[in-house]
């Protein structure tokens, strides 16, 4: 479905990701897991446009989307949920999950949509005429999420999900992707909370400075020693 | 009595005109957060548009609008898409508000070079003569150019609220990449909002030329004056700039007849500093986060 090819990315003249490789199937829940600083949002900054690989190549269902647009790759299904919620704050709740479904395809369907999403979300039903920046960090969290939901993606990208929320929040996070994965949709998730993410997902990539050392099945890189050592701190 | 009466009245109708000239200011500054100092000359060329198209067609001024506010869009969108955007990756901003004085000066003697320095009066067809509102006299070209105002604060309020592209431009000034990472394209944004700007700087036009007489350096008045009004109401508020319009309206008339008028400019840019003292954001101005300005 998602194919990166031999990709070198990065900013000016820093090169931050080099050589990376792989592949996520439909329906599959797959994670790239790895410390600060090794490269994981870059890498999806890359897969949806708003970074240009300097080499390599990226396809997405046999069409190579390499050099589209961030604006581009969202009307082929592929949509990113940044890092740090990234939200309208001055926009209601509303307002900014309407703005998710602004893309092509999902337009026609934005009041269905909607409702799927607050029946996921209850706890936004209340919130809707909010503005975004009024609501606590969990609770923006989940507008992201919906956000991202709202524009009906093929393939839905999480950049750190879980970062600065409180532990309880997390959990509640994760059950909330386990659900977006049973609806159909294929799910491809960058995390520092190893043993979270390698609980939900099916496989994993391991990114080390800019490259990728390990890929595994989710359950096997639970057991690898070096993922353990590394990042389990067993 | 009366005379305060009437002051305050001219005071009023002269913030409705500043306004319609503030507007699009404001819009381009809240949305592409470039301040552009060739508003004034967009009214310019929008006057000379109105002038031309009444005494060549012999149609009532206002009526040109209806071809002067899509020329002006074409003219601010062009703006945008040649001369700003392939300055918005330059590294220090000001070089965008640096091609906007350049491009200014360029209009102003393309107009020298047009239409010579003397000034071109456009057909009053009526709109100069004065109507009673009660002790107090107003022009009704005045009285238009105040509904005018009203009405398109009103509108533009609608159309960023209510449709998905007013939604698009606002979420586009609020968080760009985040605008894109939604499947918004944010250059076009750009294009659209630069050109709205400049189109209801063209609407304005439309409704001053038959009231002022119409000369290259018109528009430096205006946009100085525009440009108080913008940050008193605070830099992107559209209601702001029109409320702005008024204050300075009211302060220009009050302070002409109170104080001398010679002093007029010299109170106005006072208040325009103690603005930028005592309160840079403005009466409705929100923090302005200018962090996503560049790519």
């Amino acid at each position: 479905m998602l194919e990166v090819k031999n990709v070198d990315a990065g900013y000016g003249s820093t090169v931050i990701l080099q050589d990376i490789s792989l592949h996520v199937e439909p329906g599959e829940v797959v994670t790239i897991v790895g410390a600060n600083g090794a490269g994981k949002t870059t890498l999806l900054r890359t897969i949806s446009g708003l970074v240009k690989p300097r080499t390599g190549s990226i396809t997405f269902e046999g069409k190579d989307i390499t050099k589209l647009e961030a604006h581009d790759t969202v009307d082929r299904g592929i949509t990113l949920i940044p890092e740090g919620r990234q939200l309208f704050p001055d926009m209601t709740v509303r307002d900014n999950l309407l703005m998710g479904a602004y893309c092509r395809h999902a337009r026609d369907y934005q009041d269905d949509t909607l409702h799927e999403v607050l029946e996921l979300f209850p706890r936004l039903r209340e919130r809707l005429d909010q503005h975004a920046s009024s609501l606590s960090g969990g609770e923006q969290q989940m507008v992201a999420i919906a956000r991202g939901m709202m524009a009906r993606p093929k393939i839905l990208m999480f950049d750190e999900p879980s970062l600065g929320l409180a532990p309880i929040i997390v959990a509640q996070v994760f059950e909330v992707i386990a659900q977006v994965a049973a609806t159909g949709t294929t799910v491809l998730i960058v995390e520092q909370n190893v043993f979270h993410t390698l609980k939900a997902a099916d496989r994993g990539y391991v990114l080390e400075n800019g490259r990728m050392v390990l890929t595994d099945d989710a359950d096997a890189l639970l057991q690898n020693d070096h993922v353990r050592q590394a990042y389990l701190g067993i | 009595m009366d005379t305060f009466l009437q002051i305050v009245a001219n005071g009023l109708m002269l913030g409705g005109l500043f306004a319609i000239v503030a507007v699009g200011l404001t819009l381009i500054f809240g949305i592409v957060k470039v301040i552009n100092f060739a508003h004034g000359e967009f009214l310019m060329v929008g006057m000379y548009l109105t002038f031309l198209l009444s005494t060549g067609m012999d149609v009532h001024p206002y009526l040109t609008a209806a071809a002067v506010a899509p020329a002006l869009f074409v003219l601010g969108a062009l703006t945008q898409r040649l001369l700003i955007q392939p300055l918005m990756s330059a590294r220090d901003e000001h070089v965008q508000i640096f091609a906007t004085v350049g491009l200014s000066t360029a209009l102003m003697n393309l107009a020298l070079l047009v239409f010579g320095a003397d000034i071109a009066n456009t057909p009053a067809h009526g709109v100069r003569s004065q109507v009673m509102l009660g002790e107090v006299r107003i022009l009704t070209g005045q009285l238009w150019v105040f509904g005018a105002a009203i009405l398109l604060v009103i509108g533009l309020q609608l159309f960023m609220k209510k449709t998905r592209t007013g939604r698009a431009i606002r979420a586009t000034a609020q968080n760009r990449a985040a605008a894109r990472l939604m499947g918004i394209n944010d250059k076009f944004i750009y294009v659209l909002t630069f050109g709205m700007g400049a189109a209801c700087v063209g609407l304005g036009s439309s409704l001053i030329a038959p009231l002022y007489p119409t000369s290259p350096t018109i528009g430096t008045y205006f946009v100085l004056i525009a440009f108080v009004c913008v940050v008193l109401g605070g830099l992107g508020s559209i209601p702001g700039a029109f409320f702005g319009a008024l204050v300075i309206g009211l302060v220009d008339a009050l302070s002409g007849f109170y104080i001398g008028s010679d002093l007029r400019e010299a109170v106005v840019f006072t208040i325009f500093l103690l603005i930028l003292i005592l309160k840079p954001s403005g009466l409705f101005g929100t923090r302005m986060n200018l962090s996503h300005v560049s790519p």
